[in-house]
């Protein structure tokens, strides 16, 4: 076992926790995440893959599903796997082993920081940041969204808690732009 | 002061007594009153001087269009310009001070412009300051700019913020008057997601400016009452103080908000406004009209006003500009103007009607079939000049002239798109044509149909159709009985004979300016409004053009229509430039992207650099370091001699994987990638299809189906997009798949003869890193620290033997901690991008400076690398003739004959003795520096034929930093040309 | 403008990056005899029509799809957007 200490996007030791008004704002660190992508003539496989992996059907185009083990769609015939990095941190070895050529499957865990917004009215906050319409989020949607110039990934488990995943460099401007947004909306 | 001309009833918060100040008077005024409102109850009628002739000018309006009534709110750092007091929202504490004069609004020392207006005419700029050229930057355009200033900036930075959002709804309804109003209870009541803009703080539009009423109720009862119900309706947004600025392509609307300009200053981290951009599947523009004056001599003395703005001021501020007013009009809603005030106690001297079958007074004189011939009152209105119908001048005193000459449906957002207005014949104005604005319907006033009845009937009728159309069962509500009044006006625009009368009174534009335009040949509507800036303020004319227009065709001899219109633009009202750049500002201008060494290099004090968005550490300075060079020749050095690291995280990494990744990667490389061996890296050189160099690289296989490509750092983004290209639109059924893995990974170089030492140190053990085990060019999967996985790759930029160590992000701060620790017996040196770009120079290596967007593969001195055996992207372009001349450019090094010199960067080459220019110019310096291991500088360059010109003394030249000696042409290798260290 | 997308729905232009002709799919053959002449066509010759225009815009802020967008250059009004590996298949680009 290696003796290397991980730090968070936001450069800690221990993730970041901000309450502002009605919203809580998470810095998420304790999730893998790998990218699947189906091998030219492969797509039911890969297709049968994710959906054995999550236990549910392969989400479809802007939507994610799954529990333990989620997943959400980046493309055509590609999604993020996504689990808890303690139990899956060779979440891409994994699935590999289990893709048996089906898929291209790259390791992304680092190349993300994800925040969490909890509480009411996060669409507030959102059409601050972005041109999703965050409003008519039900749950389930997974949508690739630019927030103020970043590309991201907002994942919407219930209207009450909103995932956005985007670029680790730039963790600490998607912080600032979220925490500005929720205190100018709320 | 106390406020003289307060009337009884309106909207205003009489509860609440608060202070304002204008120019050095304090004075007080009610919640609810704008700054206009309240300075004409306090009798203040002069607010501002004018564009050109510095006129003293007061209101013309109550509303958005108005031209003339514009000050410097607030102070200090807050202080804006331009701002229009009738749109003003009075608070406690505001203050405003007037513009454009000096030393005082009362004596402004410019008014001299008004006796010189002969020589300001149309044109006068075109036809005085044009000669010499020279003159114009020294002379003219400083006093131009002296002269006709609009308020002056606080020329510090604004201190407030501003944020960006987006909205969506099924319909976006423009305006809540009656028609909006009317339109937003059936859309919201038939359960569509409906938003309700209106720029105003009130909804009700003309509601609550008019007397009239609606069923039992008065207007503004009725239209508080709907907008309460409008608020309790979840699925209807209604957005007051927002004004929509645009209509752009497919149902996008810009719209602003002004959340806390109604403040003295915004609550703690909330927005001053906010620019929203709406996503709407239908809109409904019921902006309503705006009304338009008639134009004679002198009429823009303050006090002088559009009638309906009278009417407004009297019925919701409770303010008239004077005791005794006059009203001049060609149409029977003047009348109300004089029917209104006089219900608020206010004296009507006289009603003069241009028709002369004008209706009959009602407790006041009309005077029909009569012209406004002039006025006076240097500072106000104090008299007016009546002709009557047999030609009798008299004079009639009074403080305030309603004008109306009839109403402009306001159309503008209609012409955003390809809406051209035309000419409604019954009404006698524009109203909107053409193809309006994808999904835009057009009901009330602002489609030209007058009455409250038409307005509120329209407005529902709009919306249950809209409803039908996107599937729900349209509900209409119960509306109230209003007027129907028809419109009884008789066109006229203009008292002639007019020496200074005003049609645009923003831009200080006559008639007589109209006139000597078409004089002058600009016929064109066009033309007449750039000559003269007819419409060009930022009012863009509201309550000017049509005036304009008219007397373009009474002088052309055509009808209006004939004459044409012009245009409207976004935005509708000016708006603040801090609007656009919402929170994009100073550090936060665009994110910033930060390397896992950021928070180590910080500590180390690293001087940081830009690199797109990337923060890179450029050199890191040590006690006693006083100049950057001695940081950066010391970190070249130590890391020649010993070992170095540098964090490369920033360099692009793209993925690829899948059956026919090799072939994928012959496709989109000019050199050969298919027999690549597992474990191996190969550079490579990308082409454009042109044949120029796009990027260069690495590719490193790591199994027969996976490749990690790299990117220079600059490239990323673009060399991402055009893999994508290739692989979805020219090879559709290639086996392989793309993601981007640069911020998966944070990546060090090694660099240096203790290199391997030093990685031996953290790289497991039963990984044989050794040269045999690992020589040049090798790369793997391995772990290091005892098990994290990690890539090593033995690829070098600075020529040393070197390596690049790649660990998952989330523990690259760790590793450079490690590496620096297990490098200290070594005396590890951190070096930055100022000595990578040293060492690359050295090296003859190539990089961003070189790779521009006009070289080639042959320029670059790798034209042999272009594969001739398989088709590549770029391919075939690269073999043009012209690319391949025989005195093209290539790559060389350059050191000075005087080692002492420097060889700047841009400075170009000629062979010795010959003319300095153009057409001899032999090459340029594409990148230099100093080098600390040959002790002078060194550059590289690109030159004719340069393959061929070892040992040639050429003059440098760089007339523009004055620099010209001799350099001597050299191999680009400048440090170990036999690359013995690399294999090391 | 809004194109809308072939499993996205309408999304904004802003988040897609603009290339150009979609005659750009159709690259040449690089082993035909008159290659070199063809490229030239094929990289800088392009119509440029006042009315419908088919396009390449890839989704970057999206799911990184290369679009086929056919837009009246005059009004803006889009006709039809294809994913442009449908469409590069359909002019035979498979092989």
């Amino acid at each position: 076992m290696h003796d290397l200490i991980a730090i968070s996007p936001l450069g800690a030791t221990r993730p970041r926790i901000d309450s502002h008004g009605p919203v809580t704002l998470t810095e998420v660190t304790d999730r893998a995440l790998a990218s699947v992508a189906a091998r030219l003539g492969h797509e039911a496989q890969a297709n049968a893959l994710v959906a054995s992996l999550i236990g549910a059907q392969a989400p479809g185009p802007a939507r994610m599903g799954g529990e333990t083990l989620m997943a959400f769609w980046m493309g055509p015939d590609q999604w993020m796997l996504d689990a808890p990095i303690d139990s899956h941190e060779d979440l891409a070895e994994r699935i590999k082993a289990e893709a048996k050529g089906s898929a291209s499957v790259t390791d992304q865990t680092g190349a993300w920081c994800r925040f969490d917004l909890s509480g009411d009215g996060l669409a507030d906050v959102f059409e601050r940041l972005t041109n999703a319409n965050t409003r008519a989020f039900t749950g389930g949607e997974a949508q690739r969204a630019a927030v103020e110039h970043m590309g991201c990934f907002l994942l919407c488990h219930s209207p009450r808690h909103i995932s956005v995943i985007g670029p680790r460099s730039s963790a600490g401007s998607l912080h600032h732009a979220l925490l500005t947004a929720i205190r100018s909306a709320h | 002061m106390t406020q003289v001309n307060r009337l009884a009833g309106g909207l205003i918060d009489r509860s609440r007594t608060i202070s304002f100040r204008f120019d050095d008077k304090w004075m007080k005024g009610h919640p609810g009153d704008t700054l206009a409102s309240a300075l004409l109850a306090n009798g203040v009628r002069l607010m501002g001087r004018s564009f050109k002739y510095h006129r003293p000018r007061g209101p013309l309006s109550a509303g958005s269009e108005e031209p003339n009534a514009i000050v410097e709110l607030r102070d200090g750092a807050r202080r804006e310009p331009n701002t229009r007091a009738t749109t003003a929202e009075l608070f406690d504490g505001l203050t405003a001070q007037s513009q454009n004069r000096w030393p005082s609004l009362a004596f402004d020392a410019l008014a001299i412009n008004d006796r010189l207006s002969n020589f300001f005419a149309a044109g006068f700029y075109y036809k005085t300051f044009m000669w010499p050229a020279a003159f114009w930057e020294k002379l003219y355009e400083p006093i131009i700019r002296r002269a006709a200033g609009l308020g002056s900036l606080s020329l510090q930075a604004d201190p407030d913020s501003y944020d960006k959002g987006y909205l969506h709804c099924d319909l976006l309804i423009i305006g809540a008057g009656p028609a909006g109003l009317a339109a937003a209870l059936t859309a919201g009541e038939s359960g569509l997601n409906v938003i309700l803009a209106d720029e105003d703080s009130l909804p009700g539009g003309r509601l609550n400016a008019e007397t009239f009423g609606l069923g039992q109720q008065s207007g503004s009862d009725w239209a508080a009452e709907a907008t309460e119900r409008l608020a309790a309706l979840p699925n209807v947004r209604l957005m007051t103080r927002t004004t929509v600025l645009g209509a752009f392509d497919h149902g996008i609307y810009g719209a602003l908000e002004r959340v806390s300009d109604h403040l003295p200053v915004p609550p703690e981290g909330k927005p001053r406004q906010i620019l929203w951009r709406i996503y709407s599947r239908r809109a409904i523009l019921a902006a309503g009209a705006t009304e338009r004056p008639i134009v004679f001599e002198n009429n823009d003395r303050p006090g002088i006003m559009l009638a309906g703005s009278l009417r407004a001021y009297a019925n919701r501020w409770a303010a008239t500009p004077a005791p005794e007013i006059a009203v001049f009009t060609n149409n029977d809603d003047g009348h109300r103007t004089a029917q209104d005030l006089k219900a608020k106690g206010v004296t009507v001297a006289a009603v003069i009607d241009t028709r002369p079958d004008a209706p009959k007074g009602n407790g006041y004189e009309v005077i029909a079939g009569g012209t406004v011939t002039n006025t006076s009152g240097r500072l106000g209105l104090t008299k007016i000049e009546v002709t009557d119908a047999r030609g009798t001048r008299r004079t009639i005193r009074c403080g305030a002239l309603g004008v109306s000459g009839g109403w402009n449906p306001n159309v503008s957002l209609t012409c955003h798109q390809r809406g051209r207005p035309t000419w409604d014949a019954d009404i006698h104005a524009f109203v909107p044509g053409g193809t309006l604005p994808e999904g835009m319907v057009v009901v009330g006033a602002a489609n030209g149909r007058f009455s409250n009845h038409t307005a509120l009937t329209s407005g529902a009728d709009a919306a249950a159709q809209i409803a039908t159309e996107l599937g729900h069962s349209a509900t209409r509500p119960d509306l109230p009985q209003a007027e129907d009044t028809p419109l009884a006006l008789t066109p006229f625009w203009h008292v002639k004979g007019a020496k200074r009368a005003w049609v645009d009174q923003q831009n200080d534009v006559t008639a007589k300016d109209v006139k000597l335009a078409h004089q002058e040949n600009f016929v064109s509507v066009e033309h007449l409004k750039r000559y003269t800036t007819l419409g060009m303020a930022t009012d863009q004319g509201k309550t000017s053009n049509t005036a304009g227009l008219a007397i373009m065709a009474e002088v052309a001899g055509k009808s209006i229509p004939e004459v044409g219109t012009t245009m409207f633009r976004p935005p509708y009202t000016p708006t603040a430039i801090g609007a656009f750049a919402g929170r994009a500002r100073g550090k936060d201008f665009r994110p910033t992207r930060k390397t896992l060494s950021h928070f180590w290099a910080e500590e180390q004090g690293a001087v940081f650099v830009e690199v797109g968005m990337w923060l890179r550490a450029q050199w890191f300075p040590r006690a006693g370091e006083t100049h950057w060079r001695q940081s950066v020749d010391r970190e070249v050095l130590q890391t020649r001699r010993s070992v170095g690291i540098c964090d490369v995280t920033t360099l692009g990494k793209i993925d690829v994987q899948g059956a026919d990744a090799a072939a994928f990667l012959n496709k989109i490389y000019c050199n050969a990638f298919a027999k690549l061996p597992v474990g191996r890296v190969r550079y490579g050189l990308m082409l454009r299809e042109d044949g120029i160099a796009m990027d260069d690289g690495t590719a490193a296989r790591l199994a027969e189906d996976h490749f990690v490509v790299t990117t220079t750092t600059a490239n990323a983004v673009t060399v991402y997009r055009h893999m994508e290209f290739v692989r979805q639109c020219l090879c559709p059924d290639m086996d392989v798949q793309l993601i981007s893995t640069t911020e998966a990974w944070a990546q060090y170089s090694v660099a240096g003869p203790n290199a391997r030492k030093l990685l031996q140190k953290v790289v497991d053990p039963e990984f044989d890193i050794s040269n045999e085990g690992f020589p040049y060019m090798a790369c793997g999967e391995i772990t290091v620290c005892g098990g994290l996985p990690a890539r090593l790759f033995r690829i070098s930029f600075s020529g040393e033997l070197a390596y690049e160590i790649a660990v998952p992000t989330r523990y690259g701060d760790a590793m450079i901690r490690r590496l620096m620790e297990a490098g200290r017996e070594f005396d590890v040196v951190a070096y930055g991008t100022e000595a990578l770009g040293v060492m690359r120079i050295e090296k003859g290596h190539a990089a961003g400076n070189e790779l521009n967007g006009t070289t080639t593969a042959l320029n670059l001195g790798m034209g042999k690398i272009v594969s001739a055996n398989k088709d590549s992207i770029g391919a075939v372009l690269s073999r043009r003739e012209g690319l391949n001349a025989p005195d093209a450019l290539r790559l060389v090094g350059l050191r000075p004959v005087d080692r002492s010199k420097p060889v700047p960067a841009g400075a170009h080459l000629m062979t010795r003795g010959s003319p300095v220019d153009a057409a001899h110019d032999q090459g340029y310096v594409t990148s230099a520096c100093y080098s600390p291991n040959l002790g002078h500088s060194i550059a590289l360059a690109f030159l004719k034929s340069g393959d061929t010109r070892m040992g040639e003394i050429l003059r440098l030249v760089s007339p523009l930093t004055g620099v010209e000696h001799d350099v001597e042409v050299v191999s680009a290798h400048f440090v170990d040309p036999e690359g013995e260290r690399l294999r090391a | 403008m809004l194109i809308n997308h072939p499993l996205l729905g309408p999304r904004d232009a802003s988040e897609f990056v603009y290339k150009g002709d979609a005659a750009l799919i159709n690259r040449p053959d690089p082993d035909a005899p008159d290659a070199l002449e063809q490229f030239i066509d094929y990289g800088y010759l392009r119509d440029n029509p006042a009315g419908a225009h088919r396009e390449l815009w890839f989704h970057e802020q999206g799911d990184r799809s290369w679009l086929v967008v056919t837009r009246n250059t005059l009004t803006h009004e889009i006709t039809s957007v294809e994913l442009a590996r449908d469409v590069a298949r359909r002019e035979g680009r498979s092989k």
